[in-house]
C-alpha cells in the first residue's frame, strides 16, 4: 500500500485514459477516479465527512480520494473486472477537503483535514444498518496511509431514509402512551447496579417511583447473573411499577433491560415484558446494530417503547481525532429505530461539551436538522417523517442542577437521578421527591416568563423551603460539579454573517 | 392520596393568577387551550370530557380562566385540567396539561391481582371512587 503514498500535491483530478487507466498496476486513488473536485453532490447521495490525519507525505486529496476508494469499491491495485461494471457510477467519490481549524503547524495537533464523500445511493442495501456501516467505517479506519481517520457527521437522502422504519414509538406517541406532558420525564438507574436480589432490586423500583419518577432503569450490564435471574428481576420489577402507579394515579415503567447472547433469549425476554404489562423494554448498544433493528420491530409489533443505552459507545466516540462521532452513531439509531437515546448530560460526570451535546439533541428530534457547525452538524438533514428519539441524559446530574439541564435540552427528553436519588440522606422516595418538585418548578418558573438559567439557584431554594426533601438534595450535592475539559468539541471557523 | 398526573401536581395548587401564567406561556407558543373535567381518574382514562372546543386563535389568557371558573361552578368536586394543544409538524399533539381542579379527598386506586401461572401477577388499577356510577362519586 505504500506504493500509492503520493509526493506531488496537484489540486485538480487527474483524468487518466481509459487505456492507461486500466494497466496491470498500481496507481494514486486520486488517479484511479476516487477524487473529484468538480462532482457536486446529487440529492441522492449519501454524504459522509471524515476527519483525517494522513501520514507524512501523504498529500490531503490522495488521503481523501483512498478513504472514497476503501470506503466504496477500490482495492489496492487496478482490477480489469472494473470494465465490467458502471464502475464510475460505484466509485465514491472525494469532493472536497478542508484544513481542521486548529491543527498543524504551531498547534500541538498533527494537520488534520475534512474530507467530504459522496456516495452514490445504489453502494446501500436499503433499511440496512448493517450494509451501511460495513461500507463506510467497514475497512477505511486501519487503512495505513493514515495515521487516523474520525466520522464526523453523514447526510442521508429521504429516498434512503425512507428505506427505515425508525423509532417504534416516538417522543409523541411515547407521551400519550404514557399520558405525561409539558415536563422532562424523570429516571434513575438501579443501584448498585450489581449484586441486588431481585426482591431487594424491586424495592428501589417501588420507591423512586412512588417518590414521583417516571421511569426506573436497569443498567447496562444487568442481564441474568448468579445473584439475579431475569425472570425475577421482571417479576419484582413489575410489582413494583404497579404498585406505584396505584398510589399515585400515573403510568410507571421500569426498563426491562432483555439483552442476552442471542436473539432467541431476546425475543424470550421481550415476550416474558410484554406478558407483565411492562411498557418498555431496554437494549444495549453492544448487542449489534442487525439485533437493535430485530427487536426494534418487535417493539412495533408489540406497542413497547424501546430504550438503548450506548454501552460501549466511548471506545469509539470520544477521541476526536479517530473514531467515529456519536451524532453519526445518533442518526444511524434513529434510522435502526430506537425511541430512547443517551445522548449526554453536558453538566454531569460523563464525556459531553455543552454544544456537541446539544447537536446530538437535536439530531435525535428534529424532524429536519440545518447545518450548525457551532453544534457540529454539518449536513442539512431531512428525516423524511421518521419519528424522533427522546434523548436521555444520565450519569452524574442532581437536582441542584436542575435548572441548567432544563435551559440546555428543554422538555423533551428523560433526566436520569441515579445516585441522585437513591443516594439521598432521607431515602429514595425522598429523593424522587426532591427531583420531581425541583422539576416542576423550574419548568413552572420558566414558563412563567423567568429566566432559569440566571435564577435557577433561588427558584430551587424557593422550592426547598416547603420541600424538605429538595432542601435536603440541595444541601448534600451543592459543591458536585465535573468541570473538566472536553476532550469533544467541534471543530469549525465562525462565519461572519452580514450585517 | 394525590394524584399526580399533570405537569405541576407535585408543586402546591396553583392559584388562578398562577394558572393565566402558564395559559399565558401556551399562547405565546401558539398553542390552543382546552378544558377537560372527568370523575374517572384512571391513567388510562384516554378521553376526559371536554368543556367546549378548543379554543383557537386566542389572544387573551383570561378566556381560558374563565372558562375554567364556569366548568368549576359546574363541577366543583370533579378533577379539571388544562390541555395546550400544537398543531405544528412534528407535534400535533397536547405539549402541557396539568391538573387545576381536584376533589376536597382522593380516595385513590385499588391495586387488583390475578394469581397465575409461574408466579405471574396480572394487575389492573381501580379507582374506589368508580364504584359509584358518573356524577356521583366525588
Amino acid at each position: 500500500m505504500s506504493t500509492t503514498v503520493a509526493t506531488s500535491t496537484p489540486q485538480a483530478a487527474t483524468a487518466t485514459p481509459a487505456r492507461k487507466r486500466y494497466d496491470p498496476g498500481v496507481l494514486k486513488y486520486r488517479e484511479m477516479g476516487y477524487w473529484a473536485p468538480d462532482y457536486a453532490p446529487a440529492d441522492t447521495d449519501i454524504l459522509a465527512l471524515f476527519r483525517i490525519t494522513p501520514q507524512q507525505g501523504v498529500d490531503p486529496e490522495e488521503a481523501a480520494a483512498a478513504v472514497a476508494g476503501e470506503s466504496s469499491t477500490a482495492t489496492w491495485t487496478v482490477v480489469w473486472t472494473d470494465r465490467l461494471t458502471a464502475c464510475e457510477q460505484y466509485r465514491a467519490k472525494a469532493y472536497r477537503v478542508d484544513p481542521v481549524p486548529g491543527t498543524g503547524p504551531g498547534t500541538d495537533t498533527p494537520q488534520q483535514y475534512f474530507a467530504w464523500i459522496a456516495y452514490d445511493l445504489d453502494l446501500f442495501e436499503e433499511g440496512s444498518v448493517a450494509n451501511l456501516t460495513a461500507s463506510i467505517i467497514g475497512n477505511v479506519f486501519s487503512f495505513k496511509p493514515l495515521r487516523a481517520a474520525r466520522l464526523e457527521d453523514m447526510r442521508f437522502p429521504v429516498a434512503y431514509v425512507k428505506t427505515f422504519r425508525g423509532p417504534p414509538t416516538g417522543i409523541v406517541v411515547e407521551r400519550e402512551r404514557l399520558d405525561k406532558f409539558g415536563r422532562p420525564l424523570l429516571g434513575a438507574t438501579t443501584k448498585p447496579k450489581l449484586g441486588l436480589s431481585g426482591k431487594n432490586y424491586g424495592r428501589v423500583v417501588y420507591e423512586a417511583l412512588k417518590g414521583g419518577l417516571d421511569f426506573v432503569k436497569d443498567d447496562e450490564n444487568i442481564n441474568s447473573q448468579p445473584f439475579m435471574h431475569w425472570r425475577d428481576r421482571f417479576l419484582y420489577c413489575m410489582e413494583g411499577v404497579n404498585r406505584a402507579s396505584a398510589e399515585t394515579g400515573e403510568v410507571k415503567g421500569h426498563y426491562l433491560n432483555i439483552t442476552a447472547g442471542t436473539m432467541e433469549n431476546m425475543y424470550q425476554r421481550a415476550e416474558f415484558a410484554r406478558e407483565l404489562g411492562s411498557v418498555i423494554v431496554m437494549v444495549d448498544l453492544v448487542a449489534g446494530w442487525t439485533a437493535i433493528q430485530s427487536i426494534s420491530n418487535w417493539c412495533r409489533d408489540n406497542d413497547m417503547l424501546l430504550h438503548m443505552h450506548r454501552a460501549g459507545h466511548g471506545t469509539y466516540t470520544r477521541q476526536k481525532n479517530h473514531g467515529v462521532s456519536f451524532r453519526v452513531i445518533a442518526k444511524w439509531l434513529r434510522l435502526a429505530g430506537v425511541d430512547h437515546l443517551h445522548a449526554g448530560t453536558a453538566v454531569g460526570k460523563l464525556e459531553g461539551d455543552p454544544n456537541t451535546v446539544q447537536g446530538y439533541y437535536n439530531v435525535c428530534r428534529e424532524t429536519r436538522n440545518a447545518v450548525d457547525l457551532q453544534r457540529g452538524i454539518f449536513f442539512e438533514q431531512d428525516w423524511g417523517g421518521l419519528r424522533k428519539v427522546m434523548p436521555v441524559a444520565s450519569g452524574g446530574i442532581h437536582a441542584g442542577q436542575m435548572h441548567q439541564l432544563v435551559d440546555l435540552f428543554g422538555d423533551d427528553c428523560v433526566l436520569q437521578f441515579g445516585g441522585g436519588t437513591i443516594g439521598h440522606p432521607h431515602g429514595i422516595q425522598a429523593g424522587a421527591t426532591a427531583n420531581r418538585v425541583a422539576l416542576e418548578a423550574i419548568v413552572k418558573a420558566r414558563n412563567e416568563g423567568r429566566d432559569i438559567a440566571g435564577e435557577g439557584p433561588q427558584i430551587l431554594q424557593a422550592a426547598a423551603r416547603w420541600c424538605t426533601p429538595l432542601q435536603a438534595a440541595l444541601e448534600t450535592w451543592k459543591d458536585v460539579t465535573f468541570d473538566y475539559a472536553s476532550t469533544d468539541t467541534p471543530d469549525f471557523v465562525p462565519t461572519p454573517t452580514t450585517a | 392520596m394525590r394524584i399526580t398526573q399533570g405537569t405541576f401536581s407535585f408543586l402546591p395548587d396553583l392559584t388562578d393568577e398562577e394558572i393565566g401564567l402558564q395559559v399565558a406561556y401556551a399562547l405565546r407558543q401558539g398553542w390552543a387551550l382546552a378544558v377537560e373535567y372527568t370523575d374517572d381518574p384512571h391513567p388510562r382514562n384516554a378521553y376526559w370530557e371536554m368543556w367546549g372546543n378548543p379554543m383557537f386563535d386566542l389572544a387573551d389568557p383570561a378566556a381560558v380562566v374563565h372558562e375554567l371558573r364556569e366548568c368549576r361552578k359546574v363541577f366543583p368536586r370533579h378533577y379539571i385540567k388544562i390541555n395546550a394543544f400544537d398543531s405544528t409538524r412534528g407535534f400535533e399533539s397536547v405539549r402541557l396539561s396539568f391538573i387545576v381542579n381536584r376533589p376536597p379527598e382522593e380516595p385513590g386506586f385499588e391495586l387488583l391481582r390475578t394469581e397465575a401461572q409461574g408466579r405471574v401477577q396480572r394487575y389492573a388499577l381501580r379507582a374506589y371512587a368508580t364504584d359509584h356510577p358518573v356524577g356521583r362519586r366525588y
